[in-house]
């Protein structure tokens, strides 16, 4: 009778898992002989030629070319008996009667269950259902199948979801040799990349819980602690792109539109009355000759290594307001109430008020503190765009530590600016006006512009937020002491 | 120092690790037989019936070699490193040697393993991943297969030394003196093991012979890339004789070996042998070669096939009848079958066997570890135990 053998995907390289079908060399009906090449794969290393462990008749091909295929599903049935006799034949004569019925339920028992392993498998992969859904799934089959893959996976590819699983144990558990280890002066175990990891974002590895093996810290735990610590980014709500009045329903005799609060509109006002009537606001005004600033800004305007971006006096109250944080970094800080702690940060994430047509916003420069002027120009001027464009990402509005807000650029003097809410320190950038000023010793036209500074008054008190105030305006009268302080 | 920046190309082969310089050749790629004043003497001693088993060697050793790789593409092998191509130097070096001598193999020596009388199929249980090494060392006075790229040259120079103490070399009985010998690869050479071996073999005066089969390419980097020098050179700057031979003239590889282990059993002292030849298949089964070389060197290298070189010189002289042609095509067939079969028949080793040949010696650690182990695999609910073991498929 035919006997029909099927040829199962192997594992070309080291840890494949799947691999395509590029061009069958074979078709059913076509006599192959071992090791004659069947078809061409391809896998995430090389094209192959695979080589057919039999010899026989093809039968079927259990894959189509374009066909991606897991390793171990059968791709190709071979009838390695095509002359056999039919099964409803008598035994010869020349056979003995005893020999041939025992053989043959061992035969179809072993064809039928690689015919039952082999469809279920394919068919999970036709379907492109995952062929282990649930760890009970892959345990299940785990425990029909022989075929255990090694585990090993090829470098920069991931293991197969439900490619590995564990085996049953019983209750009782086996001690390392020599017994649990002391750890001694060590502290906190991790891998020298995760070391390194949370020192780039500044988190304490003996505040974290231990996830991996041995009690080790692995980049995982760093970066939940990193998410479970860090600003939660911005609700965003269906709607935010449309037009203020777009949702409004305007009254019957026109003079006035109800409009929901939502969108920028509610997030402004629940981050105002939150900031507002949590944290006490005092606010701190100067008035300060900038005329040096815009000196500087005219050479800035002018040198060719700044022609890439716009130079303009808010990049030099964005770097003197850096100094200054430098100076004192108590107030580059929040309020946890809950935990009843002021968390200071360790990084300046700048914060720019921005008007856009949907409303106000506050994006910030991350990491703000470590950018050269230039870096700062164009992140400056990229955030701007993109606040503009109405682009910002969540992220890039989430996580601020200090914000300024420009009013100048609406040509406002100053005002008493409300705190970004988890922020400690705001502020205001005045219009920069030619006025006449007394600069040494006579009234001469200057560049005068006010400066106000809002700050938390529970962990900021009156002197530091004076101190503040007044090296950001020293730094604008004269930007020669940025040299000094830099 | 001046620092000479040199561009990469065809200027390099002159000098560089690809040149032909001072390669020795008895056998031309042509299968015309060419004279060595210092070293066609140690090939004189071969006869037909010698350089017809060399033939029959690379023959039955490159059909091996297609079956294993085959066996590999039908999921039986995790594994294969393939010795296509390098079938001269392995033959021909390994013929040079005997009792005492001592073989430490990188991972591509099936050829050596053939001479040295270990069963090929043996060889695929490694590739299968049933053993770590398949056969006895000393039954075969050829060690184990080393993964680690160039450890074993450590190893190989240590067996050398303990030679020279045990009195086993330069005895006044040729008979009873031995050398080690190791194989390894272009891209050892780079590895610091190597150089620290070449230090404790030159200052020793070790006897042991270093075979460098210079294949061309640390898997996909080429031996341009690892030095300025022909790899030979490296022997020099330890103060060690070098001979470069053509790898793919077995005739030459074989009278090469035969005068450096001479050299090295009658306290000559170490030597380093740089077998220049092209590994025609790919690094293993896991390598696509297309990817860093072409067609063209393939070509080039296929007119210098080392089996081809010979049977054309064999046939020339009428040596190769069709009695033998078709005798030795059996003796493949049959050996590739006995592959197939065996591979598939394979159960896996019970795991403890892993404890077993650790240490000469019982040892205190291997022998809690062992028992931790025994126990480890008993605690699985699914009642196997390590001491079973069970069938692979």
């Amino acid at each position: 009778m035919p006997t029909f053998e099927q040829f199962a995907m192997p594992d070309a390289g080291e840890g494949l898992t799947e691999a395509d079908i590029v061009t069958w060399m074979v078709a059913p009906g076509d006599v192959v002989e071992v090791n004659q090449p069947i078809v061409e794969i391809e896998t995430a290393k090389s094209l192959v030629e695979l080589p057919c462990p039999f010899e026989g008749v093809v039968s079927r091909l259990l894959v189509q070319e374009g066909e991606t295929v897991e390793v171990g599903v059968a791709i190709l049935e071979v009838d390695v008996d095509p002359n056999g006799e039919a099964p409803s034949e008598a035994p010869s004569a020349d056979e003995s009667a005893s020999e041939s019925p025992s053989a043959e339920p061992v035969q179809s028992a072993r064809s039928a269950r690689e015919d039952l392993s082999v469809d279920a498998a394919s068919t999970a992969s036709r379907s492109g259902a995952p062929e282990t859904s649930t760890p009970d799934a892959a345990d299940a089959g785990a425990a029909e199948s022989s075929d255990e893959g090694s585990g090993a996976v090829l470098v920069g590819y991931g293991v197969k979801a439900g490619s590995a699983h564990r085996r049953p144990r019983k209750d009782e558990s086996v001690e390392p040799v020599g017994g649990a280890q002391d750890l001694g002066d060590y502290p906190v175990l991790a891998k020298p990349p995760v070391r390194k990891l949370a020192r780039d974002l500044g988190v304490d590895l003996t505040t974290i819980t231990p996830s991996g093996p041995g009690g080790m810290v692995t980049r995982e735990d760093v970066e939940q602690q990193v998410k479970a610590t860090s600003a939660q980014t911005l609700a965003t709500y269906p709607g935010d792109d449309q037009p203020w009045l777009a949702a409004g329903t305007t009254q019957s005799d026109g003079r006035t539109t109800r409009v929901p609060v939502k969108s920028v509109r509610k997030r402004t006002a629940e981050a105002m009355v939150q900031s507002a009537f949590t944290a006490p606001h005092v606010t701190e005004f100067q008035t300060v000759d900038v005329t040096e600033t815009m000196n500087l800004v005219s050479r800035l305007k002018q040198d060719k290594d700044f022609a890439d971006v716009r130079v303009t006096p808010l990049l030099i109250v964005a770097k003197a307001l850096l100094l200054a944080v430098r100076r004192h970094p108590e107030v580059n800080a929040s309020w946890d109430d809950a935990a009843q702690e002021i968390v200071y940060k360790h990084y300046v994430n700048l914060g720019i008020a921005a008007s856009t047509p949907r409303g106000l916003v506050v994006p910030n420069i991350k990491d703000a503190h470590r950018l050269p002027l230039h870096e700062l120009a164009l992140e400056l001027q990229h955030l701007t765009a993109e606040a503009r464009a109405g682009k910002l990402s969540p992220s890039s509005m989430s996580d601020g530590t200090i914000t300024i807000t420009n009013v100048g650029a609406l040509g406002i003097d100053t005002g008493t600016p409300i705190l970004n809410p988890g922020e400690a320190a705001i502020l205001a950038f005045g219009a920069v006006r030619q006025q006449p000023w007394v600069h040494e010793g006579e009234i001469q036209i200057r560049w005068v512009t006010q400066l106000a500074l809002s700050f938390d008054h529970r962990l900021v008190d009156g002197g530091l937020g004076a101190r503040l105030l007044s090296d950001v305006g020293r730094v604008m009268n004269d930007p020669a002491q940025g040299l000094v302080w830099g | 120092m001046s620092r000479v920046a040199r561009p990469l190309g065809a200027s390099v082969d002159a000098v560089g690790p690809l040149s032909s310089d001072g390669l020795v050749q008895l056998l031309t790629h042509t299968g015309e037989a060419v004279e060595n004043e210092t070293f066609s003497p140690y090939a004189a001693h071969l006869s037909a019936d010698d350089l017809r088993a060399f033939w029959r060697d690379m023959t039955v050793l490159r059909a091996f070699d297609l079956e294993a790789t085959s066996l590999q593409r039908q999921g039986e092998l995790g594994l294969w490193v393939q010795s296509l191509g390098q079938e001269g130097a392995q033959i021909g070096s390994g013929h040079a040697l005997r009792e005492p001598d001592f073989v430490f193999p990188s991972y591509r020596e099936h050829g050596v393993a053939l001479t040295r009388d270990v069963d090929l199929v043996d060889v695929l249980k490694i590739f299968r991943g049933l053993q770590h090494g398949a056969w006895n060392p000393k039954d075969h006075s050829f060690h184990l297969y080393t993964l680690v790229i160039g450890s074993h040259a450590l190893h190989a120079t240590g067996y050398a030394m303990a030679l020279d103490r045990d009195g086993l070399v330069a005895s006044g009985d040729p008979d009873r003196d031995g050398a080690a010998v190791c194989y390894f690869g272009d891209g050892a050479t780079s590895q610091g093991d190597v150089s620290e071996a070449l230090t404790f073999a030159s200052v020793y005066n070790a006897p042991v012979v270093f075979f460098v089969q210079n294949n061309q390419f640390a898997i996909s980097e080429p031996a341009t890339r690892q030095s300025r020098v022909p790899l030979a050179d490296r022997g020099k700057g330890f103060g060690i004789p070098t001979v470069r031979v053509d790898g793919n003239d077995v005739i030459a590889c074989h009278a090469v070996t035969q005068w450096a282990v001479r050299h090295a059993r009658s306290g000559g002292g170490p030597v380093f042998i740089e077998a220049f030849t092209y590994r025609m298949g790919a690094h293993t089964t896991s390598d696509d070669p297309s990817r860093y070389r072409s067609k063209a060197q393939e070509s080039y290298w296929a007119e210098r096939d080392p089996i081809a070189r010979l049977e054309t010189y064999l046939t020339a002289r009428g040596e190769l009848s069709d009695e033998f042609r078709a005798e030795v095509e059996a003796e493949a067939k049959a050996l590739c079958e006995r592959a197939r079969t065996a591979v598939r028949s394979w159960e896996r080793e019970p795991l403890l066997t892993m404890f077993d040949d650790v240490y000469a010696l019982p040892h205190a650690t291997v022998e809690a570890e062992r028992a931790w182990f025994e126990r480890y695999e008993a605690s699985f609910a699914d009642g196997e135990t390590a001491a079973e073991g069970k069938a692979h498929r």
